[in-house]
């Protein structure tokens, strides 16, 4: 018996930039739900920052980002143009790091 | 020493209550949130009860003070010891708590007592964090639904006269309590009035926290607390 | 942060383990580096994509969301996914138990954080399963419902302040074991995903070895309590690695796909032959009279968990199994009304919005 999940019909998804440090750009971290973007925002703190791991912090609706194929080569995907783009990267790479 | 332990049995014991939280939030993000606001007041208890240990001289750190005083001896504020109740509940204590503690913590960091301005200044920062957390769901639980608002309404109405204790006049304390309630209620009501709430009237007020009189929760809450450490008397652990 | 207040008594079980953690990233790195394969010029429109798929799965390149990949694939993933996920998120519970009870507030501290770890383990995991086209509200749905399975460990009781030790140190310990390899899954958000959760386990098994090397060494019930939780752990820890190999009914498809790297017996073996040393570091004992080193296979030889009481606790007869779902349930039940008021305050506010604009335009 599968009861429908109560209560959470209107929390998107968000996801989630860091600045690590002073100096480097924000970097996708990975994402989250939440009702709103002010309450996103207090759980991308919570959530990717416990070991001090950013200064700063972007949250942007998952369903405003629209992504190009990752090679451009729309042959491989099924490019849905209206599937967001969910690719969590779950740490930071340092800007400088060669070939990302 | 007393009026430590008051300050760091009201972070102890609010910590005691968020943790019962974890496992049980409305929403996995919640539990999260909760954990980490725990972990400041413990952290903030720890700081504070280990400085009333040394002040006091008599060889009791941080844990002989949590773990082997009796409810008439702890000195926390009622509004702390008080069950969870429902979310409403637990984020209408958060808020009338952050509200008190961001004005004391914000005047005793620029206090004469060096050692409890350090303290005070690295809580200060963290409660301002759960004031806006308290604040948040405050805001969507009065102006969410309508069985959100009547749980929110009714929490805020059942915990009002607690605030009254918060802020009895103590002259000789660092920062007199009396002093403070201008500044929580500058940090209440807007919360309220954005939540569509109403602000309960003044009046009755329980007290007796600060001399040790407690309600008849705190016991039961001790008693949970305290229970492996004193199973083990001399134990490290 | 909190996992360095205290003594670690030698170099730490997770040590070696964390080595593998960061080798794993950088051979991730690597892979980025190399680009993907296919002609130099990057014209790979006449490529069939399953060709493209297991080119990129070859060149141990990670395969992103947006890929086209094998149905089976997906689904494996996404089984394998959500129920990781799903133990993190149960797992809270028998460590949790003990968060108003612990001894002292320092130990307090460390426990609330590691259950607060597994939950944002949880939202990572889930996170990363939702790439793959499945909502977390349908994963959660089919836990509470039973028609997805978390691990079955956490279907035992912690009956004393021990078993948060013995679950740091075997079931953690068991976990990044398991875990470890995971960190070179051939899906990008998984293997990424994994890096962060094994940097931070590392804390939790260390943590748990800690209060057991404490207890050990502490007064007559303490070493008592520290024994018998281990005593009560080994083998449950042990069937954590799933059925042996022969029984194993997703093993090969998955190794083909470099989603798994070793067999249920191989990290199985790993975990034991780590375990031996540690247990004599805490003077403690490991339940098996048949635990003995095997000069010719250079292992140790050792007793199997009872796969038979594996099975029954898979399916719902353990200890704990319908007291831990009735939890998760009675939460999420709890807190449905608040999770509406945040989504009906949130619609009120676009509303508004939408009508400002509306006026502005007007």
């Amino acid at each position: 018996m599968t009861v429908p999940r109560q209560g959470r019909a209107g929390w998107p998804l968000w996801e989630v930039f860091v600045r690590a440090r002073r100096g480097l750009s924000h970097t996708h971290v990975g994402s989250l739900h939440a009702p709103d973007a002010e309450l996103a925002l207090r759980n991308a703190r919570d959530l990717y920052t416990r070991r001090q791991e950013g200064v700063s912090i972007w949250v942007v609706p998952a369903q405003a980002i629209t992504a190009s194929s990752p090679d451009e080569k729309d042959a491989f995907f099924e490019p849905a143009a209206d599937k967001v783009y969910r690719h969590p990267t779950f740490y930071p790479v340092p800007d400088g790091a060669a070939h990302l | 020493m007393e009026y430590l332990l008051g300050l760091g049995d009201d972070a102890l014991v609010a910590a005691q209550r968020l943790g019962e939280w974890v496992t049980v939030a409305p929403e996995l993000e919640e539990d999260v949130a909760l954990a980490n606001i725990a972990l400041d007041q413990l952290g903030a208890a720890r700081l504070l009860l280990g400085y009333a240990g040394e002040l006091e001289g008599a060889g009791r750190d941080e844990d002989a003070l949590a773990y082997l005083r009796s409810d008439r001896e702890y000195r926390n504020c009622l509004l702390v010891e008080l069950p969870n109740g429902d979310f409403a509940t637990t984020m209408a204590k958060l808020l009338l708590l952050s509200a008190y503690q961001l004005p004391l913590y914000a005047a005793l960091s620029v206090g004469a007592d060096e050692r409890l301005a350090a303290i005070a200044g690295k809580a200060r920062k963290e409660v301002a964090y759960h004031l806006d957390h308290a604040s948040l769901w405050t805001v969507r639980l009065g102006d969410g639904t309508e069985e959100s608002h009547r749980r929110m309404q009714a929490a805020v109405d059942e915990l009002w006269p607690y605030t009254v204790e918060l802020f009895a006049a103590d002259p000789a304390a660092p920062v007199d309590p009396a002093g403070l309630r201008s500044a929580f209620l500058a940090n209440v009501e807007p919360v309220l009035e954005t939540a569509t709430l109403d602000r309960p009237a003044d009046g009755w007020g329980p007290d007796g926290g600060r001399a040790g009189l407690h309600t008849e929760h705190l016991s039961y809450l001790l008693a949970e607390m305290q229970v492996l450490h004193r199973a083990h008397p001399g134990a490290r652990w | 942060m909190y996992g360095h207040d205290f003594p670690v008594p030698d170099d730490g079980p997770a040590g070696g383990l964390l080595d593998q953690v960061e080798a794993a990233e950088a051979a991730l790195r690597a892979a980025a580096g190399r680009g993907r394969p296919g002609p130099e010029d990057g014209s790979t429109a006449d490529t069939d994509p399953q060709d493209y798929f297991a080119a990129l799965i070859d060149a141990d390149q990670k395969i992103e969301p947006r890929d086209w990949m094998p149905e089976a694939y997906r689904k494996t993933l996404i089984r394998q996914i959500a129920q990781h996920a799903h133990s993190e998120i149960i797992g809270m519970q028998p460590e949790g138990n003990w968060i108003s009870r612990a001894p002292s507030l320092k130990r307090k501290a460390i426990l609330l954080a590691k259950v607060q770890d597994e939950a944002g383990h949880g939202l990572y995991l889930y996170a990363a399963a939702e790439t793959l086209g499945v909502t977390r509200d349908e994963l959660v749905e089919m836990l509470l419902s039973g028609r997805q399975k978390y691990s079955s460990i956490f279907n035992y009781p912690t009956l004393t302040w021990a078993d948060v030790g013995a679950i740091g140190w075997l079931v953690d310990g068991a976990a990044i074991v398991n875990q470890v390899p995971l960190c070179r899954c051939s899906y990008g958000p998984y293997a990424r995903a994994m890096i962060r959760v094994c940097k931070e386990e590392s804390f939790h098994q260390r943590q748990g070895y800690e209060i057991l090397y404490v207890l050990a060494s502490g007064t007559p019930e303490q070493r008592t309590m520290a024994q018998d939780a281990v005593d009560r752990w080994w083998y449950p820890s042990l069937a954590m690695f799933g059925p042996p190999d022969g029984d194993s009914t997703h093993s090969q498809q998955s190794m083909a796909w470099k989603i798994k790297r070793f067999s249920n017996d191989e990290l199985r073996q790993r975990f034991v032959d780590m375990c031996v040393q540690q247990a004599e570091v805490l003077g403690l004992r490991l339940p098996d009279p048949d635990l003995r080193w095997n000069e010719s296979r250079q292992a140790y030889d050792y007793t199997q968990p009872d796969y038979a009481e594996l099975m029954r606790v898979i399916a719902g007869d353990g200890p704990c199994n319908r007291q831990r779902i009735t939890h998760r349930r009675r939460a999420d039940a709890d807190g449905a009304w608040v999770r509406e008021a945040a989504a009906a305050y949130a619609a009120k506010r676009t509303a508004e919005r939408t009508s400002d604009r509306a006026t502005v335009l007007a």
